[in-house]
């Protein structure tokens, strides 16, 4: 508690309003929290009212003809397919990274790969889409083509092309955009593992594999799952490089390779420039889903980074 | 766990760590790998040269597991597979990264002239090669500097508050809520400014219709902005030494005096690291501005009326234009937002290099 201890006195002018004002700005936070779901309700209702379908089940999306029918399935099976691949791709890959800065790198190595992954999270995400539509596309077209002539048989894989404007494609650019995230997240966690219980690992004769398999990860799990929500929330809600990727065909499929896919943040900023009253608030609606997503999984983080805090305090 | 496999040859004991594969067979075995994926690939025509690297790699991790065990023993032979996987990880994760950066310089430089920063998309057709970005460019600029000054202020004296004043539930409450709030996805604050500013506000001075502008996505900017810049003021003081706060009291300073003039100064250069990271990421920002500020192709100087573009706005209009001379536009205005947001991030951390409190 940074300053507490002062003598408490009455009608202390200067005192009383500068604390409430602090008190107002720190309230913002939830007025603002509320403000989004109220507003974002306000505005769906009147779409959702119109909507001649389910908006649970119905997987076409024209708010704007008449009558409107859309529905937000196949657009949130979108979200979820793009943002699994995304999470399956990079989670290995930067758990990996994370360990050799951590614990294989030597220091000069480490520290300058992990200011460039930090630089790299700040990049913009519309650099990452326009870089997956104009280059990415290709070697995941060659790539397409490939699967489907020898894991053909395969469901995910099926399918007679046109190939690259696809999930994969999606998920895949997601992926490179998470995987910051995700290292330096973890790489912060790996780093914090007592040195004592490294120590100890070793001298009892484990390898190095050995002691980051029995004293690193076991350490570093639930701030790794933190991470992994954290990536996930991210992939959840992008829209920028999923509009510029995905090829917008809205249906409910596990084929990754054909053209086609969509998602509910993709679909906002592309459906919103021909969006009338309804279709706005239908948009509007499939945000509010979007958010209430996001919030819970963002919720979820946060708690096991907060039980993990406690745990690690009560520790040292 | 004593269970050492290395049993030492007559004559020669083996040293404190057993007996060690020498480099050369890892040299070897990766060129017999490669050269059995090879033959695989190119002889039966399955693929071409990356499925020979992976097939390659599968076989070295393999072998390195086989010839390790044998020498090494089994758990020397895990140790190294693993060793050899993290490796590639990070190799394989720089492949992707140096594309982008790479396409990136190449194909943003041929339109970074003279031309692309003095003019805007105005009378620019799709056959016309020109055509520059100079009203994006404001855009962006203005917006992010109208959100800097909403947030800044609210955001340094709400992390004011979680630190130095706030006790019990409600305190706790909002310091959770701000890490939610780091995690609400860009369009989620583009259609909270647009049907709450947007649809229901600016009706009321733009003639019952209602308007885009550059404001509204400064608003959505600073919904982005606040979490960010209240978390890294709130660490930033907490981080401010307690003796410092205690001799300002012992002195008879009043408390809000104390934390202006004794903890603030004292946590600048880390509240303004703080403060540059955000404003980094909010000019990176698309989707809010495509929702709430529309997008122009002409400059817009003043931000709370009409339409106004922003730099990464035109990079996403322009890469989903049909002139053949739109994509080399989109990737100059990419290096140059890349470029913008590079410069504030390195700025930032070499700020913060400077602190004398922080870690």
């Amino acid at each position: 508690m940074a300053g507490g201890f002062l003598p408490r006195r009455k009608g202390f002018g200067a005192e009383r309003a500068f604390s409430t004002v602090t008190l107002l700005a720190g309230a913002m936070v939830l007025v603002i929290i509320v403000a989004i779901t109220v507003f974002l309700i306000a505005k769906a209702i009147p779409a959702l009212q119109a909507d001649t379908a389910n908006f649970i089940t119905e997987t076409d999306w024209f708010p704007n003809q008449e009558p409107p029918v859309f529905g937000i399935a196949a657009i949130a099976w979108g979200t979820l397919v793009t943002s699994v691949i995304a999470l399956l791709v990079a989670v290995p890959v930067a758990l990996g990274i994370a360990l050799y800065l951590s614990h294989y790198a030597n220091r000069r190595i480490a520290d300058t790969f992990g200011f460039l992954i930090d630089l790299l999270a700040a990049v913009p995400s519309v650099v990452f889409g326009l870089w997956g539509f104009i280059v990415f596309i290709e070697p995941v077209r060659t790539f397409s083509v490939w699967l489907n002539k020898y894991f053909g048989w395969l469901p995910f894989f099926d399918g007679t092309g046109p190939f690259g404007r696809s999930f994969m494609l999606g998920g895949l650019v997601l992926a490179i955009m998470v995987l910051p995230i995700i290292t330096a997240l973890s790489r912060e966690v790996f780093l914090q593992t007592p040195t004592a219980d490294e120590e100890a690992a070793l001298s009892l004769g484990a390898t190095r594999w050995e002691m980051i398999r029995t004293a690193v990860l076991p350490y570093g799990r639930a701030g790794v799952i933190a991470s992994v929500m954290l990536g996930l929330g991210r992939a959840l809600g992008e829209t920028i490089a999923l509009a510029l990727t995905l090829g917008f065909i809205n249906e409910i499929t596990v084929n990754v390779i054909q053209n086609g896919g969509n998602s509910i943040a993709a679909n906002i900023a592309n459906g919103f420039g021909e969006a009338g009253d309804i279709g706005r608030g239908a948009l509007i609606a499939s945000g509010l889903v979007l958010f209430a997503i996001t919030l819970v999984v963002n919720a979820a983080a946060r708690v096991i980074i907060y039980r993990r805090r406690e745990f690690t305090e009560s520790a040292a | 766990m004593m269970t050492d496999p290395a049993v030492a040859p007559p004559g020669q004991g083996p040293g404190l760590r057993g007996r060690r594969t020498p480099f050369v067979a890892y040299v070897g075995l990766a060129v017999v790998a490669l050269g059995v994926a090879a033959a695989i690939c190119y002889g039966t025509g399955v693929g071409g040269w990356v499925l020979m690297l992976v097939m390659g790699l599968v076989l070295f991790l393999a072998g390195v597991y086989a010839v390790v065990s044998r020498l090494e023993g089994r758990r020397a032979g895990r140790d190294r597979t693993w060793s050899v996987l993290i490796h590639c990880a990070f190799v394989l994760a720089l492949v992707p990264l140096v594309s982008v950066v790479w396409t990136l310089i190449s194909k943003g430089s041929e339109r970074f002239d003279l031309n692309f920063f003095t003019t805007s998309l105005n009378n620019i057709g799709a056959r016309d090669p020109d055509g520059g970005a100079v009203h994006a460019i404001i855009g962006t600029l203005e917006q992010v500097a109208i959100a800097t000054v909403i947030t800044v202020p609210l955001g340094i004296l709400a992390a004011i508050y979680i630190v130095e004043y706030g006790r019990g539930r409600f305190a706790t409450l909002i310091r959770f809520f701000v890490d939610v709030m780091t995690g609400i996805p860009s369009i989620v604050a583009g259609l909270f400014i647009l049907s709450f500013w947007v649809l229901i506000v600016s009706p009321v001075y733009n003639n019952g219709q209602p308007s885009f502008s550059g404001f509204a996505a400064a608003l959505a900017l600073s919904v982005l902005m606040l979490p960010t810049i209240v978390r890294s003021t709130e660490e930033m003081l907490r981080l401010v030494p307690a003796p410092l706060r205690e001799g300002s009291y012992a002195l008879g300073v009043p408390k809000w005096k104390t934390i202006l003039r004794v903890v603030i100064p004292t946590a600048l250069p880390g509240i303004v690291t703080g403060i540059m990271l955000s404003i980094a990421r909010a000019a990176g920002e698309t989707a809010p501005v495509l929702l709430v500020a529309g997008g122009s192709a002409a400059v817009n100087i003043n931000p709370f009326n009409n339409n106004q573009s922003s730099l990464s706005l035109y990079v996403f209009q322009q890469a989903s234009d049909a002139s053949r001379f739109a994509p080399a536009r989109a990737w100059t205005a990419a290096l140059t937002l890349v470029a913008l947001v590079l410069i504030l991030t390195v700025a930032a951390k070499l700020f913060a290099r400077r602190n004398r409190i922080s870690r």
